[in-house]
């Protein structure tokens, strides 16, 4: 792991979808769980069943996210599913403020 | 090594009972969870929460920790009394949910000999390594910092990765190393950038997982973003507001001559298109208007502020009824 050359340029991948398994695996949780959070709407697959599911890349932060909230903070699923809504929207909401703040001076 | 004090970390008193205690963590759990919290501790308070949690929650625990005595103060150098780790039967069952290497050598002296129960700190940290079962090396996180300018050229910046290993006697180390990136051109806060192979090493010659970045930006003077719009918000001068003008102003790919068309109001929004962020369709860039006023500061300028006033028949108030 270590010794990597940092004069290498790696390539990046940026507009990449996944696959349920993918997900799962990326985020470490189980089929189980990514479906309770389809089903919360928490993230919206593409595509017309499971098998064929295709999830954009923003559906990790959110999937991490609520799985933190929910190992860390003990939430359920639908709770954790609107503390990720509501942090997002504070998120936009601050930057917006940042922006009036900087007016201001 | 330093005293902890578990007590006032979690800000109850030394003979709290059991449900205040989980009251006082449960609320600073909330309060500094990294995912919630903006300040820039959130994390290490986070941790220290859960540590002190830890030890507080689990009678044998607390009371181990209690027979250190309470003439400790936090930051005190700290040695184990003689004798410490015997005949306590809690040895050993530290870590129980975390993740080792949130807990301090405190911790670890006092509980954590007994090694680490390992699999399930998944999630616990951000840039948490599995280390679970599969043949194929696990999956990591990171988040990167990078400045609007990167996701417009597609920069290359060096990030170091912090993570731990276990060395040969079982202790987790901490280990760095760079690695070069280059920024995809058009990235947007939120996204992910996956560099495979870069996660977790396979074993038995299987391959490596991948290493996931989370994209964030680094505020900028100039610039805001909305998804791929850029905004600049540019002073202008009354007169050349109300007259029109031509401008000189910087964009994130250099400077521009905009025009500005006369009877332009405060707010007005002009469109430059394709210079937000790069995409095969490029963002806009929003130049906002706003009208900076010259100070009187001298008598010609207060001549020309009541020149105005004469010359204008303005009523700014007209519209509140008054």
């Amino acid at each position: 792991m270590t010794g990597n050359n940092p004069n290498t340029s790696l390539v990046a991948e940026e507009d990449f979808h996944l696959t349920l398994g993918e997900l799962c695996r990326v985020c470490q949780i189980s089929t189980e769980q990514v479906l309770a959070l389809v089903e919360e709407g928490v993230i919206e697959p593409a595509g017309p069943e499971p098998g064929l599911w295709r999830f954009q890349v923003l559906s990790i932060r959110r999937v991490r996210c609520a799985h933190r909230l929910t190992q860390d903070l003990g939430l359920n699923l639908a709770g954790a599913a609107l503390a990720v809504e509501l942090l997002e929207e504070i998120e936009q909401l601050r930057a917006r403020l940042r922006r009036w703040e900087r007016l201001e001076r | 090594m330093e005293y902890r004090d578990y007590y006032k970390i979690l800000g109850v008193a030394r003979d709290a009972d059991q449900d205040t205690i989980k009251r006082a963590y449960r609320k600073l759990a909330r309060k500094y969870h990294p995912d919630v919290s903006k300040d820039p501790d959130a994390e290490t308070r986070f941790k220290e929460l859960n540590e002190a949690n830890e030890v507080l929650k689990d009678p044998e625990k607390r009371a181990a920790y209690d027979q250190l005595g309470n003439n400790w103060q936090a930051g005190q150098d700290f040695r184990p009394p003689p004798g410490w780790g015997q005949g306590f039967e809690s040895q050993g069952g530290g870590y129980t949910q975390m993740d080792p290497e949130a807990f301090s050598d405190f911790f670890e002296t006092l509980f954590g000999r007994g090694g680490f129960s390992q699999g399930a700190a998944a999630g616990q940290d951000f840039y948490s390594r599995s280390g679970r079962g599969a043949q194929r090396g696990g999956n990591s996180h990171a988040k990167i910092l990078i400045d609007l300018e990167d996701s417009y050229v597609g920069n290359a910046r060096t990030i170091t990765l912090k993570h731990s290993e276990f060395d040969a006697d079982g202790r987790p180390r901490l280990q760095e190393r760079n690695i070069q990136v280059k920024i995809p051109k058009g990235i947007m806060p939120g996204q992910q950038i996956r560099l495979s192979g870069q996660g977790e090493p396979g074993t038995g010659g299987a391959a490596a997982g991948d290493l996931y970045l989370e994209v964030e930006f680094k505020p900028h003077s100039l610039y805001h973003l909305d998804g791929k719009t850029v905004y600049l918000d540019l002073p202008v001068a009354p007169w050349e507001a109300a007259l029109g003008a031509t401008v000189r102003v910087p964009t994130p790919t250099g400077t521009v001559d905009l025009k500005i068309p006369p009877n332009s109001r405060a707010g007005s929004k002009l469109r430059l298109k394709g210079r937000g962020l790069p995409a095969t369709e490029p963002g806009d860039l929003f130049v906002v208007l706003q009208i900076a006023l010259p100070p009187a500061d001298s008598e010609a300028a207060k001549a020309a502020y009541q020149q105005m006033a004469k010359t204008f028949q303005f009523k700014p108030r007209a519209g509140l009824g008054v």
